[in-house]
C-alpha cells in the first residue's frame, strides 16, 4: 500500500487561492491605471468589476497530495480560458459550446469498464479507480492540432500506474479508450458530425510513459463538465485530440485501434499526432502556435514556435525511436 | 427638377449615409470587444473569424442587389451596391490584415508559404486580390471609362464569392454546416439570378 506523500515544499506552481489573487491584484492595477488616466479619485472599488465572481473556480475543491515535480516556466493559461474554449464536439462544435451545453451533464456516478488483454478486467467505480493512488498537480502544455496552445495545471494519476493494476498480458500492445455516449446530455451528438462515441488510442509503451496522465482536475478543482468530467486523458506531447474526455472504457488490444479522427481524415490526423513543427497538416502549417496564457487581453506576440513532441522531446523521443514520424505522423 | 425626384435624390442621400453608418457597425462592435476583453480566449482567431465573416456576409449582400431589385421592381436599389461591394472589400482588407500582422506577427514572412502551400489561404488570398481591381474601378468615371467592359471585369465577383467560400469551407475541421449554408446563400442568388432574368425574357415577349 503506497503512502500518501506530504506535499511538496518549495512549490513552483500556483495554488488556486494564489490564482485568484493574483489576478484580483493585476486587476486592481490595470483599473488603477485606467482609473489614473481617466483622472478619477481612487475610490473605485476593484469588486465592483463583477468579474472575480464570474471566474471563480468552481467544482469541488481536490486533495493533492503532489505538486511542484511537473511545472513550467511558461505563464498559466487563465481559468475562464481554459475552461471556455475548448473543443468538445459532443457538446458542439464552437469552443464555447463546451462551456455553454454540458450543465445537464452528470459526471457521477461514474464508472470505468477494463475490457481486454489483462487479468484483471470488469466494471469499476470511479472511485475504486482512483482510491490506492495520490492526487498530483501537473502543468502541461496542450497543443491543439489547429494551432493554438494554453499552460493548463491538471490534477489527476499517472495512467500508467492505473493500467499496471489490471496486469496486462503480454498481448496488450495498444489500449483503445471508449468515450462516453450519451446524446440526451450531450447535444452535440445529436449531429453526425464526428463517429460517435469518440474513440483514441495509445500503444501501451506510450500509455505507460510517466507523463501520460489520467486527470480528474483542473486547477485544483474538479473537471468542470466540459472539459471531460470526471475522468480524461491528457498526453502533453501528442495533439490535444488525443485526449479523450469522459472514459467509459478501457481496453487492452492487440492491434492499433480504431481512432475517431484518423478514420474521418486518415491523411490529416495521424493514430500518433505527435506534435512535430515538421510534419505540416495538410491544410495549414504547424510550425508556430498560438499561445494562450497570461493574463488579459495580450493580441499581439502571442505566436510562438511548436516545439518537437511539445517540448517533452527529452522524455519521450525514445518511444520512437528509428520510426519515420512523417509517416507515423 | 419635380418635387418627387428631389425628394429622392434627398431621400437617398440619407439612405446611403444610414447604409454606410450600418456597414460600420460590425467594424465598431469588433473594436468595443476587443477593448473590453470581450473577444474571448483567443482573440486573434475571433478577430480573423469575425472580420472574415463581414466580409462574406457583405459580398452575398452585394449580390443580392440585382435579384432583390428585379423582384421588388424598385431599380433606385443599384445606388446601395457599390458601397456594399466596397464595405465587403474593406473588411477583407481588415482580415487580411489582422492576419498577416497581428497573427502572423513577427512571423509574417510565413505568408508567402501559406500562399503557395495552404490550398484554403492561396484561395483566399486570390479572393481579396481579385476584389482589388473591382475596388479600384468602382467610381462613375471607372465604368465609363470601361464602357462594356465594366461588366465584363466585374462579372468576377461570383468567382470571387466563390473563392472566399471555399476559402472558409477548407479551413473547417468537420462540421461544415456554416460554410454550406453561405453556399446555400450563393446558389439561391445564382438561381435568383437566372430565374428573373426568364422571366425578365418573358415578360418581354409577352409584351411584345
Amino acid at each position: 500500500m503506497r503512502r500518501i506523500p506530504p506535499p511538496a515544499t518549495g512549490m513552483q506552481i500556483t495554488p488556486e487561492p494564489i490564482y485568484r489573487s493574483r489576478r484580483e491584484w493585476l486587476r486592481t492595477l490595470s483599473l488603477g491605471a485606467i482609473a489614473l488616466t481617466a483622472g478619477c479619485e481612487s475610490g473605485a472599488a476593484p469588486d465592483a468589476a463583477g468579474r472575480t465572481a464570474e471566474e471563480s473556480i468552481e467544482g469541488k475543491a481536490l486533495a493533492i497530495a503532489e505538486r511542484g515535480k511537473y511545472v513550467l516556466a511558461d505563464p498559466l493559461t487563465r481559468y475562464k480560458d481554459a475552461t471556455h474554449y475548448n473543443n468538445f464536439y459532443e457538446f458542439g462544435t464552437g469552443k464555447g459550446d463546451p462551456a455553454q451545453t454540458s450543465a445537464a451533464f452528470h459526471a457521477h456516478p461514474w464508472s470505468v469498464e477494463i475490457a481486454g488483454h489483462a487479468e484483471v478486467t470488469g466494471r469499476f467505480t470511479l472511485e475504486d479507480l482512483l482510491k490506492p493512488h495520490p492526487l498530483e498537480e501537473r502543468i502541461y502544455r496542450m497543443r491543439c492540432v489547429e494551432g493554438w496552445s494554453m499552460v493548463m495545471p491538471w490534477v489527476g494519476i499517472g495512467l500508467g500506474d492505473v493500467l499496471k493494476r489490471f496486469k496486462p498480458t503480454s498481448n496488450a500492445k495498444f489500449i483503445a479508450l471508449t468515450t462516453v455516449n450519451r446524446p440526451a446530455e450531450m447535444p452535440g451528438m445529436r449531429s453526425a458530425i464526428l463517429d460517435w462515441p469518440y474513440r483514441e488510442g495509445l500503444r501501451i509503451d506510450e500509455a505507460m510513459h510517466p507523463l501520460a496522465l489520467l486527470a480528474v482536475g483542473l486547477y485544483g478543482h474538479e473537471l468542470p463538465n466540459q472539459n471531460g468530467a470526471p475522468l480524461r486523458l491528457v498526453v502533453p506531447w501528442k495533439y490535444g485530440f488525443k485526449g479523450a474526455k469522459s472514459i467509459v472504457r478501457i481496453e487492452f488490444v492487440e492491434t492499433q485501434p480504431k481512432t475517431t479522427w484518423n478514420e474521418l481524415a486518415p491523411d490529416e490526423y495521424g493514430f500518433y499526432a505527435n506534435v512535430n513543427p515538421a510534419v505540416d497538416h495538410p491544410r495549414w502549417s504547424q510550425k508556430t502556435e498560438r499561445r494562450i496564457a497570461g493574463e488579459g487581453f495580450n493580441v499581439f506576440g502571442n505566436r510562438t514556435p511548436t516545439l518537437p513532441f511539445n517540448g517533452y522531446g527529452d522524455q519521450v523521443a525514445s518511444l520512437y525511436a528509428g520510426m519515420d514520424l512523417r509517416r507515423n505522423f | 427638377m419635380t418635387p418627387a425626384a428631389s425628394f429622392f435624390r434627398d431621400h437617398a442621400t440619407v439612405m446611403k449615409a444610414l447604409l454606410f453608418a450600418t456597414c460600420l457597425v460590425p467594424l465598431a462592435w469588433l473594436t468595443w470587444d476587443a477593448l473590453h476583453d470581450g473577444l474571448g480566449a483567443d482573440p486573434v482567431a475571433a478577430l480573423e473569424h469575425r472580420s472574415g465573416d463581414w466580409a462574406l456576409r457583405l459580398l452575398l449582400a452585394t449580390l443580392a442587389v440585382t435579384p432583390l431589385r428585379r423582384l421588388t421592381g424598385r431599380a433606385e436599389l443599384v445606388r446601395f451596391r457599390r458601397m456594399l461591394g466596397m464595405f465587403a472589400f474593406f473588411y477583407a482588407c481588415v482580415h487580411l490584415t489582422i492576419y498577416v500582422v497581428i497573427d502572423l506577427g513577427a512571423y509574417w514572412s510565413q505568408l508567402f508559404a501559406d500562399i503557395v502551400k495552404r490550398p484554403y489561404i492561396t484561395v483566399g488570398f486570390a479572393a481579396w486580390l481579385l476584389l482589388v481591381p473591382l475596388a479600384v474601378t468602382s467610381t462613375r468615371g471607372m465604368m465609363r471609362r470601361l464602357g462594356r467592359h465594366w461588366q465584363r471585369l466585374h462579372r468576377l465577383v461570383y468567382v470571387i464569392a466563390l473563392l472566399a467560400i471555399v476559402h472558409f469551407l477548407w479551413l473547417v475541421k468537420a462540421d461544415h454546416r456554416e460554410p454550406l449554408l453561405y453556399l446555400a446563400i450563393f446558389g439561391a442568388l445564382m438561381l435568383l439570378r437566372i430565374d428573373a432574368r426568364r422571366a425578365f425574357g418573358a415578360r418581354k415577349i409577352v409584351r411584345s
